[in-house]
């Protein structure tokens, strides 16, 4: 197995393994707390509303969202950990049918390893800061993965006109 | 039947399995789930107008039994498809695996006997709830959903130290390419297809996703500040708070179809990769195996492209995005059916 197809495939398996453990931690400690939240400030925004009190409605609606917000990010970070680690393993098995040179392809490899596992720390990361930085380290993750997922494409596009 | 042969028949299975549930869930229960939220959010908007607190409350119980009920399905949907991937993954790693083929079998029912597990349990929380449940917040559904998991993760994780002990025992284990024309054009047009889901995805990161959690907020604020306009009125005017309900309605709706388009372009994509591997080992004439990749393929870009335009097209648009799902899934079959044969003539996985 070449040295980019390791990197691919190894990497790939433990970032399932590390997407699959934040999920099941997240469902054992985490999920069923935040939906409760998320149902009960969302119905108390109403019935504040139906009592008048549109300040408390306003503060109800508020909690609400930032849980929300916080829940979305999670459920997206545990699928797209996995989903991404998945395309990693699918790709270190494909990866000799890349038609480039193996010098490109480990940089390759380890652009997808890098992006996959940013893109959604990032994400993450904004739980627990909304500024600018976890949404640049996001950025930054996927803009990995798109390019390094274009040259693969070429690649790819390249070996099948080649054979 | 080998554990390879296994995790292929049973991946692929699940594949077929989840995509049928996810057909007969768009079909039947999504849409209608869908109606029925902002028919009792429009509910809630009377309670409101007329102080009916208790109403109010109970209203958005019964909100939360239907998000509960159409999260449970989404996810079982997801889960069933997405094990069955990873099994047909851990198949085309088991020539790299260096554990005997006994225990790689073991793994392989014990993976299996997990992707069965916890989506069953996932469709079933809805149902279940909380009866006899030892704990206050978590029901047996997910505590079952959760063992699923964690015998997922225990296959795994054997089957990745097994991969750690490979060593010189690859170079052995190492397979030629199949370079045929169905496994060439599922490689390229999966790697296309996943290409493509990522560009939507960033596009709509970017553009709409913080516009849509903002206006959300701000739709029920704006959904609560109508109502109570009307508390003191003898005859309350609702046409403002039932016109937030339907814009809410329609934020919320066009969030679902990006999301869902995102995700299922980016799947098929990954599928189509997988199966490109799958080729070799379907036992059917060429042009058949040609059929069932074309059809896929158009299949996989049809149920996208036709959810992403159900906001503009209506219900046509949504009865030509399953109609694309069916083609998927009859492609599948096909193919399922080429490696059942392949490995009924003895030639093995």
């Amino acid at each position: 197995m070449s040295g980019s197809r390791k990197v691919l495939v190894v990497s790939g398996v433990v970032i399932a393994i590390w997407g699959m453990s934040f999920g099941l931690y997240y469902a054992l400690f985490a999920e069923h707390q935040a939906l409760d939240k998320i149902g009960a400030s969302l119905a108390m925004g109403f019935t504040h509303g139906a009592n008048g009190d549109l300040i408390e409605a306003g503060a109800s609606l508020q909690e609400y969202a930032d849980t929300q917000f916080d829940y979305v990010r999670s459920v997206d970070v545990h699928s797209h950990w996995i989903g991404l680690a998945m395309l990693l393993i699918v790709f270190g098995l494909a990866f000799d049918r890349v038609s480039l040179t193996e010098r490109v392809k480990l940089l390759l490899a380890w652009s997808l390893v890098v992006g996959s596992v940013t893109f959604p720390l990032g994400v993450i990361l904004q739980t627990l800061d909304r500024g600018i930085i976890p949404q640049a380290v996001a950025a930054l993750g996927a803009s990995l993965v798109i390019i390094a997922l274009a040259a693969v494409a070429l690649g790819f596009a390249r070996s099948e006109r080649g054979s | 039947m080998t554990s390879r042969t296994f995790l292929i028949v049973s991946g692929i299975s699940l594949i077929v399995v989840g995509m049928i549930f996810g057909d007969v869930f768009a079909v039947f229960v999504l849409h209608q789930n869908a109606n029925r939220i902002g028919e009792t959010l429009t509910a809630v908007t009377d309670a409101i107008a007329s102080k009916d607190s208790v109403a109010a409350n109970s209203l958005f119980s019964k909100i939360g039994g239907l998000l509960e009920n159409r999260g449970t399905k989404v996810d079982t949907h997801v889960h069933v498809i997405d094990f069955g991937y990873l099994a047909l993954l851990l198949a085309f790693l088991q020539p790299h695996i260096a554990i005997g083929e006994r225990a790689r079998k073991r793994l392989a029912v014990l993976f299996i006997a997990g992707a069965v597990i916890l989506p069953v349990s996932v469709f079933a929380i809805h149902y279940v709830g909380l009866s006899y449940s030892p704990f206050e917040a978590i029901g047996w559904a997910s505590i079952f959903a959760d063992l699923g998991g964690l015998l997922v993760i225990v296959a795994v994780v054997g089957f990745l130290i097994g991969l750690c002990r490979v060593g010189g025992a690859s170079k052995t284990n190492e397979e030629t390419p199949d370079r045929s024309w169905a496994s060439r054009v599922l490689l390229s047009g999966g790697t296309f297809l996943i290409l493509a889901g990522f560009l939507h995805g960033a596009y709509y990161a970017v553009f709409n996703l913080q516009a849509h959690e903002s206006q959300y907020q701000v739709a029920l604020e704006t959904m609560i500040n109508a109502s109570v306009a009307q508390q003191n009125k003898p005859t309350p005017d609702m046409k403002d708070p039932y016109s937030v309900v339907e814009g809410y309605g329609l934020i919320q709706a066009e969030k679902a179809v990006n999301i869902a388009a995102h995700s299922h372009i980016i799947e098929f994509g990954l599928l189509a990769i997988l199966l490109a591997f799958v080729q070799k080992y379907v036992f059917l004439a060429e042009a058949w195996k040609k059929r069932w990749v074309v059809l896929l393929l158009i299949g996989s870009v049809v149920l996208p492209a036709f959810v992403l335009l159900e906001l503009s097209l209506g219900l046509v648009a949504g009865g030509i995005a399953d109609a694309g799902g069916l083609m998927v899934i009859i492609a599948l079959v096909g193919m399922l059916v080429g490696v059942l044969r392949n490995n009924r003539r003895g030639a093995g996985v």
